[in-house]
């Protein structure tokens, strides 16, 4: 059952191409059928060849299916072939379940919207470039997934195109990815001309063997590698343009802007892991990164007024939370972390839209309120999320994830107790912003009226995202409750464990206690101001009368100034340079060829004035001169 | 021998003035006429002084050639009157650059 791989990404292209060139013709009803329905199938097969993988599984635990060969220029070739292992296996299987409930979430979403099968052929555009990066089984069929997935991303931000603040949102998204994917595309190139190949197994393969522990140019490829991923995945310092992207369509941040497109940089990382574990500063250097990216973002996140921006910033450090997590080899931890997400941060995203849909698209937080009671489906599923996001112990799948990478950060031996110091204060940031964000909208008294009410496709993505956030941490149990770590030991095949040589696993439970505690105690800080005594809310015209306070808030709310920097130092010499240069002196060599070209034919024509005195004139006067030359010589 | 050269000379400088300064299309086919006469001449004098016949040949093949000039000439010139209602060569000069 293996062999039919290759239907898993091809179904939502062939969606895609129905819907492209069709999609004005059939009406609406078709279209979510083909829409949802090309990546439902697509779900169901991966899910019979997960079933297939796990009872038999293949030979060293992976299986390549080569489809054809794509290029093929003297010793290089590329083929489309698509790799399956425990690693991505479940990108695949993370990738269909939630694109599919997203889907069906939008059918009913999406609804009344201008473009309905536009939207359907874009999203399923990007399921199958999706799944194209993570089965991709060479790095250049991979780039041609990231580039799809960053095409998708660009269209369905600017969705809504006739806003023009839309459009700038989604130039901003394409150009900041941009430079992280420039840097992705060179370390392809070194990566090539060194090695010799483009496969990602011979790649792993052969570094090993040729570079050692610390070589430069292991260095030089995993950097590289890094700034792909950063820019993919908003790290810092490419992390600008994730907050902008939230002008998509609801659905879009929930399955693009949170779930799948924005971990490909951990799943890239994770895919040439020996490639870092060589360049042991790169990885020290990730690991930085997501720490620093987590505290700056979960901080940002404690000032906005926009529903989805206190999400986008939280989707920026959970996935600082990954890079932690990947930059002390907790390879596997980072992959689960990731499938917890994909599942809590999608139900907070669709438990957003639907109360932005019932409140005419209202994002502004300090506007909701006292939603508990009109909306009780998105209270409850946001409720749910809220509590797995904070990792509130023992009932949530976010527990389970976070918990195994903050244990692994204290005990690899790549770890350190300031990296994992990082990790405790995010994840008390993380409970103080998440129910910020629930009570501010469903607490205290109702202020608006709900026009909008969710439907049964709405419904029931929400409920099972619901279930899956609050028992997917169940796949792996930690060492002192149980140990039964299966999600782990299952990616052992194609990642390897954590070094944790000198671990001591009696600290575990402690660490647990203190983390689980942080957490509460995070949620009863916001329950303390945001409930107990609204008076001191942060209301932003409070805020104003303190001026240090509001320069302060101001600074946080627009993400450290991160957006103002980049304008100052690169954005606006880039535009003074190009002002200065608008006439481009290299066209002044080619311009210089036209002009002399231009200045014999205007003297050539001269010559030629239709008259036949003036020919024979000329005839006779070169006949002399040639005459005259001859005989002076 | 140099006087037969100076006069063929003088001939075809004629010729070519006329063919220059005249305007009138007729005077041009007559200036033509002139200097290849005088080329004529020109092989004429040369061969009598190489005691060949080949100048007398060659002037014999001009004197055809001129013949089609000719009537190729008054042709165009039949055509041009035609066309532009006047004899002046200038007037047809359409094809400047």
């Amino acid at each position: 059952m293996l062999e039919l791989l290759w239907m898993i990404p091809f179904l939502p292209f062939a969606g895609f191409v129905i819907l492209a060139l069709f999609g004005h013709r059939i009406g609406d009803r078709m279209t979510a059928m083909i829409g949802a329905g090309s990546v439902g199938v697509s779900m169901v097969i991966a899910f019979v060849v997960g079933y297939n993988f796990l009872l038999s599984p293949p030979a060293g635990h992976s299986y390549t299916q080569a489809l054809w060969t794509w290029m093929r220029i003297g010793s290089f070739s590329s083929g489309v072939s698509f790799y399956l292992d425990a690693l991505s296996l479940i990108m695949v299987l993370v990738v269909t379940f939630v694109g599919f409930l997203i889907h069906l979430y939008s059918v009913e979403f999406m609804k009344e919207e201008q473009g309905y099968s536009r939207f359907f052929a874009y999203m399923n555009l990007f399921v199958g470039s999706m799944l194209t990066l993570v089965m991709a089984d060479n790095l250049l069929l991979l780039y041609l997934g990231w580039e799809g997935v960053g095409l998708c991303s660009y269209l369905l931000i600017g969705f809504w195109y006739k806003d023009p603040a839309n459009g700038r949102a989604a130039i901003k998204a394409f150009v900041v990815t941009r430079v992280g994917d420039a840097s992705l595309a060179v370390s392809l190139f070194l990566l090539f001309t060194n090695l010799g190949t483009l496969n990602i197994q011979e790649i792993m393969g052969l570094a090993s063997q040729r570079w050692t522990i610390g070589s430069g140019m292991a260095a030089a490829a995993a950097a590289l590698l890094l700034g792909g991923a950063v820019g993919k995945s908003a790290q810092l310092p490419l992390q600008t343009w994730l907050p902008d992207a939230m002008a998509g369509p609801t659905p879009v941040s929930a399955l693009i802007h949170a779930a799948t497109m924005v971990t490909a940089g951990v799943y890239l990382i994770a895919r040439t892991h020996v490639l870092f574990t060589l360049a042991p500063v790169v990885q020290t250097t990730v690991a930085v990164i997501g720490t620093a990216t987590l505290l700056l973002a979960s901080i940002s996140a404690l000032t906005q007024r926009d529903i989805k921006r206190v999400l986008a910033y939280s989707t920026i450090s959970q996935i600082g939370y990954m890079f932690l997590a990947l930059g002390v080899g907790a390879w596997s931890a980072a992959i689960f972390h990731f499938m917890t997400h994909a599942f809590f941060k999608a139900l907070l995203f669709l438990g957003a839209g639907t109360v932005i849909m019932g409140l005419h698209n209202e994002h502004d937080m300090y506007k909701m309120g006292g939603l508990r009671k009109q909306l009780p489906i998105a209270f409850w599923s946001f409720l749910i999320g809220s509590a797995s996001l904070s990792a509130l112990p023992l009932v949530t799948a976010g527990f389970y994830s976070k918990d195994l990478i903050l244990w692994q950060v204290w005990a690899s031996d790549r770890g350190s107790i300031l990296l994992w110091a990082g990790g405790l204060a995010g994840a008390f940031l993380t409970s103080v912003y998440t129910f910020r964000m629930l009570f501010l909208t469903f607490a205290g008294n109702a202020t608006s009226q709900v026009a909008r009410k969710p439907g049964p496709l709405m419904k029931i993505p929400l409920f099972t995202l619901a279930i899956l956030s609050l028992i997917a941490g169940l796949v792996d149990i930690p060492n002192n409750l149980g140990n039964l770590p299966t999600f782990s030991e299952f990616l052992h095949s194609a990642l390897p464990p954590a070094p944790m040589s000198h671990a001591n696993p009696m600290i575990e439970g402690k660490l647990q206690f203190i983390t689980s505690l942080l957490a509460l105690i995070g949620i009863m800080f916001a329950y303390s101001i945001f409930v107990h005594s609204p008076q001191h809310t942060g209301r932003p015209e409070e805020i104003k009368r303190s001026p240090i306070a509001a320069a302060v808030h101001c600074f946080l709310f627009q993400g450290w100034n991160f957006d103002l920097l980049y304008d100052k130092f690169i954005v606006q010499p880039f535009v003074r340079v190009a002002r200065f240069n608008k006439g481009d002196f290299i066209d002044f060599i080619y311009k210089g060829i036209a002009f002399v070209n231009r200045s014999f034919n205007r003297a050539l024509s001269f010559t030629q004035s239709g008259k036949v005195r003036w020919y024979a004139a000329g005839l006779a006067i070169g006949a002399v001169i040639l005459i005259g030359i001859a005989e002076l010589l | 021998m140099e006087h037969g050269l100076i006069l063929a000379g003088m001939l075809f400088s004629l010729g070519l003035v006329g063919v220059i300064v005249r305007r009138n299309i007729i005077f041009t086919l007559l200036s033509i006429e002139i200097m290849l006469n005088a080329a004529g001449l020109a092989f004429v004098v040369a061969g009598s002084r190489w005691g060949q016949a080949d100048g007398q040949i060659i002037f014999i093949f001009i004197l055809a050639m001129a013949a089609t000039e000719v009537s190729v000439g008054l042709a165009l010139l039949l055509q041009l009157y035609h066309k532009f209602k006047t004899l002046d060569s200038d007037a047809a000069s359409r094809m400047r650059g």
